[in-house]
């Protein structure tokens, strides 16, 4: 049966603008529940089709008042026809072959699959899906993305500033690897499960931060990459064996940046750097929500970085001025992040929290010894770091330069109008 | 005031589902547009992009689309209009033309001359 106009047609605007895309993630899971993974583009072109339909129908008629039902049944019933007519020509989901091959079974199984509370699991079960050994980290963010966030090949490429064709490349190399296991990912309380939550997370870490520090240079972009990664985020948190002190710190981690978005870039698209931002734009909810995931990830017996990041970034969220924040906690908490996770970024934000309590001098010094600095040559923060402790030093002419050299590297207007910005303000 | 059929012909299907959001939108606004500026009669209906065709004397049936994929009708609308310049204009703000599309504005034929 078509679903047909369940109420008056509403007005577009009120609509939540991520519907599409979020539905996109529910549907394409519940399908490849059914279907089994090996036959997720058979999923994928069913959603496709479910939204051609609805695009269709709702021009003329309106958005009906459960936009999502209206979806999932249009979804439901392409299933049916599609089971029906090729039930012998594909395998399906092992687990649910015999259900799917009854014609007694089939509806009634259909509908279990598109419960919200069953797709709910399988949303968590495609994100560890996702993250599969095999796969590289970049590989699994896009897959991530592509398949639960319902962002296109193309809308991706835009994301990470990467070629249309590498990044297509990427995603159908990656579901192959999925293609090879059939059912999704079993979420139970096993080793596997423990291991695949560290790199679930590090998927989302890396999501994060891709809008909060990366390359693209529309906000709304950004904006949107660390929302996506907070909402499944919060997803895992929902889950018994997925809400570990790991994942809350995290969440945490998560809510404190996200605290501090709406003044790191203005409304005209403007970066500002710490000392620069208006705090008393920072948004206090998310602050609270910050306090409080970091206290609920004070239990167990291991510090992972997220908990370390976390705390360092509570405590430039707490500070009322940057002159009071306590440069000292935050330089001691970098040290434990550089036996945890060691990296040159980590090392030259250390630096940067060093130079604020002993003076530029001390960290120019540790910028100088970074072990592994060669590796920064094409980080544009890089050259920024050491322009502003050189300026603070008082030698504007040696920070031209290396704000010049930041400015060569900018990834987008917006950093290369900020660093543009600095080059300026050494005089001249 | 005159009537006219709007045919929608042809247009892109939306690339990801964000754009399929925002196409449909689109076709909201304006539709609501129209109506603001009293030219809808008829909001019409979606057409299933294929179908059967009957024809000739021995009613040979046969299986649609009828036409290329860019030609394929779509849907339609009924509107009116002071005369067919007025139509045509009032049909440029229609957002089947950025993805491709095409708009076919037919009088309809006056009965009572």
């Amino acid at each position: 049966m078509e679903p047909h106009q369940q109420s008056e047609g509403r007005e577009g605007a009120e609509l939540d603008p991520q519907l599409f895309r979020h539905e996109s993630g529910r549907m394409v899971v519940a399908l490849t529940r059914l279907f089994g993974m090996h036959n997720l583009a058979l999923a994928e072109d069913v959603v496709q089709d479910a939204f051609c339909r609805a695009i269709e129908v709702w021009k003329f008629s309106g958005v009906p008042a459960n936009p999502s039902a209206w979806l999932m049944a249009t979804a439901k019933h392409r299933a049916v026809d599609i089971l029906r007519r090729e039930r012998t020509a594909r395998t399906y989901a092992p687990e649910l072959t015999r259900m799917i091959e009854s014609e007694w079974t089939l509806v009634p199984t259909i509908h279990e699959v598109f419960e919200p509370h069953a797709i709910q699991d399988d949303q968590l079960r495609m994100m560890f899906s996702c993250c599969h050994p095999r796969l590289r980290e970049d590989a699994r963010v896009a897959l991530v993305l592509h398949i639960l966030c319902g962002f296109s090949v193309g809308e991706i490429a835009g994301a990470f500033v990467s070629g249309l064709a590498a990044t297509e490349k990427r995603i159908t190399r990656a579901k192959k690897v999925l293609a090879k296991s059939k059912k999704l990912f079993d979420v139970g309380a096993t080793v596997e499960f423990s291991r695949r939550l560290a790199d679930v997370q590090r998927a989302l870490y890396l999501l994060f931060n891709e809008g909060y520090h990366g390359a693209s240079a529309e906000s709304a972009v950004r904006v949107e990459l660390c929302r996506e990664a907070m909402r499944l985020t919060s997803m895992l948190l929902e889950h018994p064996l997925g809400n570990t002190p790991g994942t809350r710190a995290l969440a945490a981690l998560m809510s404190f940046h996200a605290a501090r978005l709406p003044a790191r870039v203005d409304a005209s698209g403007q970066l500002n750097s710490l000392p620069e931002q208006d705090r008393s734009t920072w948004d206090k909810g998310l602050i609270a929500d910050g306090v409080r995931l970091l206290e609920l990830s004070a239990t167990g017996d291991k510090v992972t970085e997220y908990h370390v990041e976390a705390a360092i970034a509570a405590i430039h969220a707490q500070a009322e001025r940057m002159e009071s924040t306590d440069w000292g906690a935050i330089v001691a908490l970098y040290d434990t992040l550089m036996t945890i996770r060691p990296s040159p970024i980590v090392a030259l934000n250390r630096a940067i929290a060093i130079a604020q309590k002993e003076g530029p001098e001390r960290g120019i010094a540790e910028i100088g010894a970074i072990v592994d600095r060669e590796r920064l040559a094409g980080y544009p923060f890089y050259f920024a770091a050491l322009g502003e402790l050189e300026l603070r030093r008082g030698r504007p002419e040696v920070a031209r330069g290396q704000f010049a050299a930041a400015r060569k590297l900018a990834r987008n207007e917006m950093e290369r109008r900020f660093l543009e910005g600095r080059v300026k303000a050494c005089g001249m | 005031m005159a009537e006219f059929l709007y045919l929608y012909r042809g247009g892109e299907s939306p690339k990801s589902p964000a754009e399929g959001q925002e196409v449909m939108q689109k076709w909201m606004a304006w539709m609501k547009e129209l109506g603001e500026k009293g030219h809808l009669k008829a909001v019409g209906s979606p057409l299933e992009k294929t179908g059967k065709l009957v024809s000739g004397k021995q009613k040979v049936v046969s299986d649609g689309p009828f036409a290329e994929a860019k030609d394929v009708i779509g849907g339609y609308t009924l509107v009116t209009a002071k005369d067919i310049d007025e139509a045509v204009e009032a049909s440029k703000g229609c957002p089947i033309f950025l993805a491709n599309g095409a708009v076919e504005v037919r009088p309809i034929l006056q009965m009572n001359m």
